[in-house]
């Protein structure tokens, strides 16, 4: 099938958002799913310390992949958003807690425990609903006249619950490393010893979850007979597990969030080769989904400025709050 | 009249529910941040520091304010996927822009001068601030301009084409810049502005009352006075002016806002009565003859339509305009009375003593809110029985596989979660408004990025200030 050019923009556009989203706010969402396996008030403030620049920029690009979404393909965010009814509201009420949780925690010494727990679960509920979600897209999504026709729970079957469980703990993976990367003394060394445990578990969901996959999606299966140069990911997926243990190993405090972004990369480039075109899959495909020409060179423009805005604007943040955390941006 | 309670129903509830929470937001942003333009400008001009230490506080529930706004604002945007999926899937291509747009100017914005309006006070030369302040200024507007965009498309659609049965954007300057819009922003931009000045006015009032903060509180009331006084006579004129806009393009909606059950030559005016929709009448009806001719046309002796004129499926509910619409225009005239009367009060020099008057001004507080609600409400529910206006309806525009069941728990869930977070976002406001502007302190210090709400309380708490948010 034939994609004309501003549609493969923004499909493009769509990718490299969720991408950065995941990784970035993949972060901060697992330090938050850590924040509650400790109870040492000194590592807690470390560990909001230590996200707290990012967060909210992080999050913007969940903003930008939505906005895009609705504006270029919005016959996916139709049926993403209606099949995923449930998911979206706890993910907005995730989001909105956990957001008032970092305002609120320091303010309140009565309530702190209170808007703690918020945060935590607040961080849960939101990696677990989108791990969730993945699940369901790869069990396949129902769609009847380009709406969706599934139930309400589709997201709580055994699948896609344990993609849920998967991602949260990818999430914790990615946090625990970013904590080896901000952090010093006790927080990085309960850190280091996280990671490779978090590694493991994840491998572990995966290899199950794509055991899975391949039992209950025969789809998924001829796609990838037909592309079998797509195993090339998966298999520097493998390769970048075990960047993240030599990193521990050797102790070098950039290798594991480095290579647990790689990872995370080579997943969602797997992901891409299962999919494509689909974006929906496998009942829309890009092209089915995109609005009119008009609609899209009208965004066109707007989205070139914008885009470098917003990636200048997290370069920015990720420089200027660089290096192992500081006092002064607690 | 029975309410059945479906997932059409259950929508229309969330949605009314977001909205009411969100609107109240970004129409107090929109015109504090003008208000604060306008302070730099007058600290600036005059070296007056009564000026900077009015603008400091104001800063804060600017902070507060827009935080909230961003928040409620986003979960919106979710429900048209969510439960109005079938409209988003068809009216995307129109609708789906719009709303980038509103997203990539609010991103424009916080990426930039935001963040040197709330933290770059210290860091950047007093001119480069100011025009920061400036900018933030028009950017709310600029961001409110995409929304009214797309709610004047859904009211009055113009500038599509149906291709194939798809609606396409046909002239996107038509969409952005017909005649609806063209009256209707305005019209939102005074509402935002009057929202402002009547809480300026308010919090003025209050502190007199309490003999505190006299100086920065003369500086509310007179600038705030003066705004009104001269924004509501405008306002009223723009509002005529979207008035007419409704009269030729949404008959029927004006039908159901003058409760107009038949059609009429002349016309007379229902001042105030309670419609009765099922027997199609109004009780207790106060009317003036031919004056209903006069507001619609402009002469005493025009044939205007009623309800009666279209078919039942095809009429809006008429209560909630009806009131909706005179509940609007009564705050309009509290605030016009509040202005003049205030002004006239400063002229004589008895304004900071007139207790009663101060008490008046004082509770006018939520008359701009109120007002902006009462609007949107007649606005939407006058639009009904359509989503979009003559192109898509209501019930056919919600998620088709949504189920009752499904929508209940998603509204208990926002009503629970609104209450909790936004009954702390106005609790947090109200005790910067009641603690007043206290002596501006050493800068706010940097806290984490860019966050208005840290900024707010970083700033008081730099400031002296005794806000603990979350007691």
């Amino acid at each position: 099938m034939e994609h004309s050019t501003l549609v493969l923009f923004f499909a493009a556009v769509v990718a490299v958002a969720i991408l950065i989203y995941v990784i970035l706010d993949g972060a901060d969402l697992g330090v938050g799913i850590l924040f509650g396996t400790t109870r040492d008030e000194h590592e807690r403030d470390q560990m909001i310390a230590a996200i707290a620049p990012f967060w909210d920029g992080n999050e913007t690009w969940l903003i930008v992949v939505a906005t895009v979404l609705f504006a270029a393909f919005p016959a996916v965010y139709a049926v993403f958003l209606s099949a995923f009814y449930l998911p979206v509201v706890l993910l907005l009420v995730g989001l909105i807690f956990r957001g008032v949780a970092f305002e609120f925690r320091s303010r309140s010494a009565r309530l702190r425990s209170i808007w703690d727990l918020g945060f935590w679960l607040g961080s849960a509920v939101v990696a677990f609903v989108q791990g969730a979600a993945v699940g369901a897209m790869i069990q396949g999504i129902p769609v009847t006249g380009g709406q969706y026709s599934g139930g309400a729970f589709a997201w709580l079957a055994p699948f896609p619950v344990l993609c849920g469980v998967g991602l949260a703990i990818g999430y914790a993976l990615l946090g625990a490393s970013w904590l080896v990367l901000k952090s010093e003394a006790a927080l990085r060394e309960r850190a280091y010893r996280l990671v490779p445990w978090l590694a493991g578990a994840m491998v572990v969901l995966l290899a199950i979850a794509s055991g899975a996959t391949l039992g209950i999606a025969d789809r998924i299966a001829s796609q990838l007979a037909g592309r079998l140069w797509g195993l090339v990911f998966p298999l520097a997926g493998v390769l970048a597990v075990a960047g993240i243990l030599i990193g521990v190993r050797r102790r070098r405090d950039g290798w594991p969030f480095a290579m647990t972004a790689v990872f995370f990369l080579m997943a969602f480039l797997t992901l891409a080769v299962l999919f494509w075109p689909y974006m929906i899959p496998y009942a829309l495909t890009i092209t089915d989904t995109a609005a009119p020409e008009a609609s899209l060179s009208f965004l066109f423009w707007g989205t070139i400025v914008i885009l470098p805005v917003v990636l200048a604007y997290t370069i920015a943040v990720y420089w200027i709050f660089r290096g192992k955390l500081r006092r002064s941006y607690s | 009249m029975g309410l059945d309670l479906d997932p059409i129903i259950l929508s229309r509830i969330q949605f009314a529910f977001v909205v009411t929470f969100h609107i109240i937001f970004p129409s107090y942003t929109i015109g504090l941040a003008a208000w604060l333009a306008t302070l730099e400008g007058m600290a600036l001009a005059t070296g007056n520091p009564v000026y900077r230490r009015v603008f400091d506080f104001w800063l804060r529930v600017f902070a507060v304010s827009f935080g909230m706004g961003v928040v409620s604002g986003i979960v919106m945007a979710f429900q048209f996927g969510t439960n109005w999926s079938a409209m988003a899937e068809k009216m995307g291509p129109i609708q789906g822009p719009l709303l980038a747009y509103e997203s990539f100017t609010a991103f424009l914005l916080e990426a930039s001068f935001l963040g040197v309006m709330l933290l770059g006070r210290a860091r950047v030369p007093p001119l480069l601030y100011l025009f920061a302040c400036c900018m933030v200024a028009l950017g709310t507007m600029a961001s409110s301009f995409w929304i009214i965009c797309n709610n004047s498309w859904m009211q009055v659609p113009l500038g599509h084409a149906i291709v194939d049965g798809k609606v396409i954007p046909a002239d996107w300057w038509t969409i952005t810049t017909g005649p609806v819009v063209r009256w209707r922003w305005p019209h939102m931009l005074l509402g935002a502005f009057l929202t402002t000045a009547m809480t300026v006015i308010a919090t003025g009032a209050w502190y007199m009352l309490r003999g505190t903060h006299r100086d920065e509180a003369r500086v509310m009331l007179n600038w705030g006075l003066a705004l009104a006084a001269i924004l509501v006579p405008v306002q009223i004129g723009v509002g005529h002016r979207t008035g007419d806009v409704v009269h030729t393009h949404q008959p029927v909606k004006f039908a159901a806002i003058e409760a107009r059950w038949t059609t009429q030559q002349p016309a007379s005016e229902v001042i105030i009565g309670i419609p009765d929709e099922t027997a199609g009448r109004n009780l207790f009806a106060l009317e003036v003859p031919r004056l209903g001719s006069f507001i619609a046309s402009g002469t005493w002796n025009s044939r205007e339509i009623g309800l009666d004129s279209v078919p039942e499926q095809d009429r809006p509910p008429v209560l909630v305009p009806f009131f909706g619409f005179r509940i609007m225009v009564g705050m309009g005239l509290v605030m016009l009375v509040v202005s003049w009367l205030g002004l006239a009060l400063r002229w004589r020099g008895t304004l900071e003593t007139a207790r009663w008057f101060l008490w008046s001004a004082f509770l006018s507080f939520p008359t701009g809110f109120v007002a902006v609600i009462a609007g949107w409400y007649t606005a939407e529910v006058g639009r009904q029985p359509w989503i979009v206006y003559g192109l898509l309806r209501t019930r056919d525009g919600v998620t088709p596989s949504l189920a009752t069941e499904t929508a209940m728990m998603s509204l208990a869930i926002y009503v629970t979660v609104y209450l909790i977070v936004f009954g702390f976002g106005a609790h947090y406001i109200y005790r910067l408004l009641r603690d007043g502007p206290t002596q501006s302190g050493p800068g706010p210090r940097v806290t984490a990025g860019s966050r208005p709400m840290a900024f707010a309380g970083s700033a008081a708490s730099a400031a002296g200030g005794d806000v603990k948010a979350g007691e």
